[in-house]
């Protein structure tokens, strides 16, 4: 069907709205086909005049009926536009431009605008196929702070029992600090085009914020006081803060941190004393699993693609341990009341049950980063060794 | 040699536009400048005194250069133009319940006008009611908004006045260009159906790049050439034509300024010579 070279506006101001038919009626149209415009708006002449001036195109209004004969102005807008990728998820790019900008993956983008200032630019340094279903997860399996947990349970701790799930709730805190900063950092540097990537950290940073929530609550919950923090557990962090490549922070914070936190929670969501301090673990451990999850997907897909990542990552973690090999780790305090917590009560017997709790806490944390260390592609030997070097700070 | 051109700073995007123009002259080997002004009738006698070599002029200022320059025997040239600024027209308009039917009907009534020294919305359609036998003072009053008095109505702000001033009953017909009754007509300034039109100037040409004495040939002609030369395809242009409100430059022409000679003549905003002679005009 050829392109309709008259229009109808009945009633239709240009001004209200007409002027869009007007210009979908020119969209088929070549440069320097003619539009007639009927109408029976009595501005209809002058409107149009003035609209076609603007656009580029030019009103002949010699005739009984004014015609809108077509600039080329319109399309040229888009002449050297491109399509940043497709809006499915084959249609991530290897490389996606700075020149996109924020434009939605698949937009069809006009040339111009500001570069986009972001480093995180190339799908195999940040990808992973498992990032949308992560994300959707996350989405799904959000939970309310203030109905999901016990607050009002009715309980009673012994001073240090409470003092010591205050430290370990203080610890945590500051641990998941961290754990919001860093994913926190590369959303600011991560390339929109690879925006389930961006979907997925976005959630953990949220997810941290609800953790840094409830683990506050429950610290104040009996107490106005909160527990210490130590200069080696700050400066343990630090280096996860100052790790650039995102690659390596994933390796450092989700594989060995929050992977040898996921035991952690899960010795608190089980030996803790009181039903708010296990729910609020055992909340914060559904999440950090899932963070866990994205972490180890990533860093599969890239030791898939090139097994020297694998040295990399080695040499990260052992940058890492020469770098806190002159600071205490995990503060002393924290680790007595790990103990505490688990005892219990303040008796040899429940103090020496609390001791081997933490024992096998600490053999758990160990399997469970030689587990995820083999799962990547180290030899079992190298496993044990790399896990061996992880910081005693445990994040 | 550097062509310096003048243009009137009547709001900042001024700036943006002609130093983004600049650059790209620079980049193709022309070396260009450009000097501000705060209104047009300095930036008119500058031009004509060689002070700058070109000025972006509006139609009323390209009127009085003409005029400065013929009366000591020089000529300017029109360069270019946007193609925005040809074939304009000013409109009488008045409110669509007010039974005014034509022009004969303002008689004894109040019309709304933009500043003094905007040809789109004063002189012009002003010199259309004249054409008409309305006179101002003796069988028509006018309500004059001057915002932006030596800008030449660059500034939208006195049509808008007088567009609401219709609007409010306060003036019986307004003036104003026909891009702009169809922007106030979209802002909701004059909702849509309110307003009718009962007069329409003929056809007229709006700014110019005017050439001075002064301006070397050669650079004249790679200024023009670089000019014409600018498309819309070019997406680091793109941006400053949409400032500037054009697609394409076209070749200057000055067919279009009869209609606002003879409007300066009539009320004598200017002498044959340029001087400025409007009453209570103060830019």
């Amino acid at each position: 069907m050829s392109a309709p070279t008259a229009i109808d506006l009945e009633d239709l101001g240009l001004e209200a709205g007409g002027y869009l038919l007007v210009q979908r009626a020119l969209r088929d149209l070549p440069v320097g086909g003619r539009l007639t415009v009927r109408g029976r708006d009595a501005a209809l002449r002058v409107h149009l005049a003035a609209w076609s001036r603007s656009q580029g195109h030019q009103a002949d209004l010699a005739g009984a009926e004014p015609v809108v004969v077509k600039g080329s102005a319109s399309s040229a807008r888009w002449n050297r536009a491109e399509r940043a990728g497709q809006p499915g998820p084959d249609g991530v790019v290897e490389h996606a431009e700075v020149r996109w900008g924020l434009a939605m993956r698949g937009a069809l983008v006009e040339e111009g605008g500001p570069p986009l200032r972001v480093d995180l630019v190339d799908k195999d340094v940040v990808w992973a196929d498992a990032a949308r279903q992560l994300y959707l997860n996350g989405t799904a399996r959000q939970w309310n702070p203030a109905t999901e947990v016990h607050w009002d349970d009715a309980f009673y701790l012994p001073p240090e029992i409470e003092g010591a799930v205050v430290q370990v709730m203080t610890y945590l805190v500051e641990n998941e600090y961290a754990a919001l900063q860093i994913p926190a950092r590369f959303i600011a540097r991560l390339h929109p085009h690879y925006r389930e990537v961006i979907q997925v950290l976005a959630i953990q940073v949220a997810d941290e914020a609800r953790h840094v929530e409830v683990f506050t609550r429950r610290a104040t919950l009996r107490s106005d006081e909160v527990g210490v923090s130590g200069a080696g557990g700050r400066a343990s962090l630090q280096t996860l803060l100052d790790e650039p490549d995102f690659s390596l922070a994933a390796f450092l914070l989700s594989v060995l941190g929050e992977g040898s936190f996921l035991d952690l929670l899960a010795f608190i969501a089980s030996h803790a004393p009181d039903r708010v301090t296990r729910e609020v673990a055992s909340l914060s451990l559904r999440d950090e699993r899932r963070h866990v999850a994205f972490g180890m997907a990533h860093l599969r897909q890239a030791v898939d693609a090139d097994r020297s990542m694998l040295g990399r990552l080695r040499m990260a973690a052992e940058r890492r341990h020469d770098a806190l090999a002159s600071t205490a780790g995990l503060n002393q305090d924290v680790y007595d009341s790990l103990v505490v917590l688990a005892s219990h009560a303040w008796k040899p017997t429940s103090i020496a049950t609390g001791w081997q709790a933490v024992q096998d806490l600490q053999r758990d944390m160990d399997q469970g980063r030689q587990r995820r260390l083999t799962q990547l592609g180290f030899p079992g030997d190298e496993a044990a060794e790399l896990s061996a070097l992880h910081t005693r700070n445990f994040m | 040699m550097t062509l310096v051109m003048g243009a009137v700073a009547y709001d900042p995007k001024v700036v943006t536009i002609w130093d983004g123009f600049r650059r790209h002259l620079a980049d193709r080997g022309l070396p260009f400048d450009f000097v501000l002004y705060s209104h047009y009738e300095r930036q008119a006698a500058d031009l004509v005194n060689g002070r700058i070599d070109a000025a972006w002029n509006s139609p009323l200022a390209w009127v009085r250069a003409r005029r400065l320059a013929a009366a000591r025997g020089a000529s300017l040239e029109a360069l270019v133009m946007r193609d925005t600024d040809r074939d304009l027209r000013s409109l009488i308009v008045v409110r669509a319940d007010s039974g005014i039917e034509n022009l004969q009907d303002l008689t004894e009534r109040t019309i709304a006008t933009g500043a003094i020294d905007s040809p789109q919305a004063n002189l012009l359609p002003m010199s259309l009611l004249r054409r008409h036998g309305l006179v101002p003072g003796k069988n028509l009053t006018v309500r004059r908004f001057d915002v932006g008095v030596g800008l030449h109505g660059d500034h939208i702000g006195g049509e808008r006045d007088a567009a609401r001033a219709l609007m409010a009953g306060a003036a019986d017909a307004a003036c104003m260009i026909d891009a702009n009754h169809l922007l106030f007509a979209r802002e909701g300034v004059l909702p849509t159906g309110s307003t009718r039109i009962i007069g329409e100037t003929e056809q007229y040409d709006h700014c110019n790049m005017t050439i001075g004495p002064s301006a070397d040939a050669g650079e004249v002609a790679l200024f023009k050439e670089l000019l014409l030369a600018m498309s819309y395809d070019d997406a680091a242009l793109r941006p400053l034509l949409d400032l500037e409100g054009l697609k394409l430059w076209c070749p200057g022409r000055t067919t279009g300024y009869s209609a606002l000679e003879t409007a300066v003549d009539e009320i004598g905003f200017y002498g044959s010579d340029g001087d400025v002679r409007a009453d209570g005009y103060r830019p």
